[in-house]
């Protein structure tokens, strides 16, 4: 993982000091407006160039795999902001995820209408209920409130068997996979529509990161009191964060029931609660751009460990395994190598290349705005 | 000052997206959409090749016995396959792990679909799981065959290509049902099932000819939170004064059933049916099970004998009838062409399901004939099913209206004074017979005698036979 990060740039830059210095210099000419939403648009519109050239060009499979990266890259957005910016742990988003999953299946059925309201609406009623969590939650300290959230993720599948008649019990209920306009496969336009949302959520999160809202959740998470003191209502602060994050993770739940075509709870068993925050952990708290790392690996992990249990000749039990037990060895590496995530990596190596690229005399700005950025991704 | 010292972050961000975008292009692979289907023709056939796959619990909670069945199924498309094939073709199976988890089954069977051009997919398992899929399959026009599952939902219209396995959940429960009416005429009934269609489906069956005078307690459990012993429902059985208990119970749930029932003095006549009957697989359990709250070895022995004297329902020839031809063909088969497996399970309720499911596969491809597409092959179950010549109690009952495979059973009591038969997991109670075949509609329709008897084995199949 950590291997593969480094070496593009790397070889971009790498030719020879003089000709990286220039490149250094045009680079520093490229100045990007300093309005946060102006400056985010401007990475919305290249990620959205960049996902829309990576789906036309891969196969269908594929497609349906970006898909699934974009979606998690939404829960993990949500769980990102949670425990990066507020020091609020969550060991539930899979049950905000089932809330969303079964308000989107539920709207779907009985009161059909445009998706885009459908997704908006389960994206609201998992905050709702987000908000109802927080507000016990916000009392608690951080190891508490992951054992209340933990506690969710195992009650909330009951519920859905309890009142089958209303959640359709274990078979659970049906979404409409939505139809794909013109020659698009069905796997291309549901990715698209599922990129299209996490875009919209990472760039909405940024800006609130830069806003009064997103320093009120740094000064909570760094010092209650103090915080308290500056005129900050704390509780309603962590109730906030943790609202946001349900919701994100309800978005990230329904565009997995779309995905999938059936909602049922058996589709957010309580290791996919771990593996979010788990993933979340690997690219880095706290970085929009991290959680795409965390959710390429959730998404290709399993692939990966099977075609090396493959090369290996391993027992298919064994194989299974491989996938956590890579995983998890990957996230120890990451903590101990980059305490940051992956993404704290990726940002200390190319710091290390601008050092090498403009001299010494501008190691102390860099490293500077380099704090500053970290806040904004 | 401040503007100048932020570019350099902005230059970081804009190479970390280059370098994301990079990496990202690299795992999934660019380089143009994969082509489509193999040869001219069908998808996933070729001159000498059918790809088919599967989803299959492999690992997770219910992979216990159920992950021996896919690899079963290899015995007998090994076995084709070193005979030349089907019409010259041979079968590659392919079958992956989906966890029981349908998001999982959603996903690697899109996998299946469209990197590896599957011809059909055959045998995935579970409900909730195939549920996940048949919508999709249909809009590809893959035929989803033999599911896996009794679930009384595979049966419609809307989905022609969907076609069940297992006799649906309520057919067991009635044939069930008309044994305890008619031999235990008098007694207390307790009923006690999981809390999903499974559990349900099959209750409804024995509720619809059972009177309801009869039958004294109704006790469930969540298969989420099955874990421990069962005891609050075989208390309240007992208490009920229940004589004859009888289940709807996945093989963990049987065995954490019948414990707490021994401890609490309660031995009541179990009527379980089939899923979790199999005496190999629940055997193994009760044993494991004891051990663990006992934290001794000394009564795991004990434990697995506790299987007898169950009375459950067949609509394979019960595996521990060695004399069967069936029977010793399928051993056969299984230790010749996939040794691990039979090394690690023998015949058990869960390797004979795969090798007479895959052997029908076969049966179908033969009946749709050389010309293989999706509609011959659709259309030969459809109309041909009963010619198949698979081992059955009950013929196949497919048909274009009809996406069941068996439509009944035989109640079988699990006999030890009537002979044993040996597994890898132990030594068993043979299954004796004690009732008439049975066949049944999923409605209120009656249960009628099949008279009938099981087809005849083919020769190249009786040649098989093998040391048990």
């Amino acid at each position: 993982m950590t291997t593969s990060v480094s070496p593009p740039p790397v070889g971009d830059l790498a030719p020879e000091p003089s000709a990286l210095r220039r490149l250094a210099r045009s680079a520093e000419r490229l100045r990007l407006p300093r309005q946060p939403l102006v400056r985010n648009l401007i990475f919305f519109v290249l990620g959205g160039a960049f996902f829309y050239v990576v789906t036309v060009s891969v196969s269908a499979y594929n497609d349906f795999q970006i898909g699934e990266i974009a979606l998690y890259a939404v829960v993990l957005a949500g769980l990102s902001l949670l425990t990066g910016l507020n020091g609020q742990f969550s060991l539930g988003q899979g049950a905000f995820m089932i809330i969303g999953a079964y308000a989107l299946a539920l709207l779907q059925t009985h009161a059909p209408m445009n998706l885009a309201l459908e997704l908006v609406i389960a994206t609201l009623v998992a905050a709702a209920a987000g908000v109802v969590v927080g507000l016990p939650a916000a009392r608690l300290s951080p190891p508490y409130l992951a054992g209340v959230t933990l506690l969710l993720a195992l009650g909330l599948p009951q519920l859905a068997d309890q009142y089958g008649s209303v959640f359709g019990g274990e078979q659970g209920l049906t979404t409409t996979t939505p139809t794909a306009p013109g020659s698009i496969s069905a796997e291309q336009w549901l990715a698209w529509i599922q990129i299209f949302c996490a875009m919209v959520v990472v760039l909405l999160l940024a800006n609130l990161v830069r806003s009064r809202f997103g320093r009120n959740f740094r000064a909570v998470r760094d010092d209650e009191v103090a915080a308290s003191v500056s005129g900050i209502h704390v509780a309603r602060t962590k109730v906030l964060a943790f609202a946001i994050s349900a919701g994100c993770a309800g978005l990230g739940g329904a565009l997995l029931a779309l995905s999938t075509g059936v909602v049922n709870v058996g589709e957010f068993p309580l290791s996919l609660s771990i593996a979010l925050l788990a993933a979340m952990v690997l690219g880095g708290a706290g970085s929009l751009i991290g959680i795409w790392w965390g959710a390429v690996a959730l998404v290709y992990m399993p692939t990966w460990s099977t075609s090396l249990s493959k090369h290996l000749s391993l027992g298919t039990s064994a194989a299974a395994y491989l996938s956590d037990a890579i995983f998890g060895a990957v996230l120890i590496v990451v903590i101990l190598v980059a305490p940051t995530g992956v993404q704290g990596g990726v940002r200390w190596v190319l710091r290390r290349l601008w050092v090498a690229a403009v001299g010494q005399q501008n190691l102390r700005q860099a490293t500077d705005g380099g704090e500053r950025g970290e806040e904004r991704t | 000052m401040k503007i100048r010292s932020s570019r350099p972050v902005r230059y970081r961000s804009v190479a970390a997206v280059g370098a994301a975008t990079a990496v990202l292009a690299a795992f999934t692979g660019v380089g143009g959409p994969a082509s489509s289907a193999g040869a001219a023709g069908t998808t996933g056939v070729t001159s000498d090749s059918i790809t088919i796959g599967a989803t299959v619990p492999l690992t997770g909670p219910a992979a216990p016995g159920y992950s021996e069945i896919a690899p079963a199924m290899n015995a007998v498309f090994n076995w084709v396959n070193a005979r030349g094939g089907v019409y010259g073709r041979k079968i590659h199976y392919i079958y992956l792990d989906d966890k029981y988890n349908p998001a999982t089954t959603a996903k690697q069977t899109r996998k299946l679909v469209l990197t590896d051009h599957i011809f059909a997919d055959v045998g995935s398992l579970g409900t909730p799981t195939d549920l996940a899929i048949q919508k999709y399959l249909h809009s590809e026009k893959v035929p989803h065959l033999f599911i896996e599952s009794g679930c009384n939902c595979w049966s419609t219209p809307k989905y022609p290509e969907t076609l069940g396995w297992q006799p649906p959940y309520t057919t067991t429960g009635k044939i069930l049902g008309t044994y305890i009416k008619a031999n235990f005429k008098d007694q207390k009934v307790g009923e006690l099932y999981q809390d999903t269609e499974f559990g349900m489906d099959v209750m409804k069956g024995i509720n619809l000819e059972l009177p309801a005078s009869q039958v004294v307690s109704k006790q469930t459990y969540v298969v989420t939170t099955l874990s421990g012993a069962m005891t609050t429902q075989m208390a309240a059985l007992k208490a009920a004064g229940a004589q004859v208990v009888v289940m709807a119970t996945i093989p963990a749930a049987t065995a954490l059933a019948i414990l707490p029932a021994v401890k609490l003095g309660f031995h009541p006549q179990y009527v379980v049916d089939n899923v979790g009957a199999d005496a190999p697989t629940v055997g193994p359990l009760l044993a494991t099970f004891t051990t663990a709250a006992t934290k001794t070895k000394l009564l795991a022995a004990a434990a697995k004998g506790l299987m007898n004297g169950v009375v459950t329902n067949a609509y394979l020839p019960p595996e521990s009838t060695a004399t069967n031809p069936w029977i010793k063909a399928e051993s056969a088969l299984l230790q010749k062409y996939t040794p691990t497996l039979w090394a690690k399970h023998g015949l058990d309720g869960n390797t004979e399901y795969g090798v007479v499911l895959a052997y029908t596969f076969v049966q179908a491809l033969k009946a749709a004939g050389k010309d293989l597409t999706r509609t011959t092959l659709m259309n030969a179950i459809n109309t041909k099913a009963k010619s198949f010549g698979a081992p059955g109690l009950v013929p196949l009952n497919y048909s274009k209206d009809v996406h069941y495979g068996f439509m009944g059973s035989q109640v079988v009591k699990l006999t030890a004074s009537a002979g044993t038969y040996t597994t890898p997991s132990g030594t068993w109670p043979v299954a004796k017979a004690v009732s008439p075949v049975y066949v049944t509609t999923t409605g209120s329709g009656k249960v009628t005698v099949y008279k009938g008897t099981e087809p005849p084995v083919p020769s190249e199949v009786a040649k098989l036979t093998a040391a048990r």
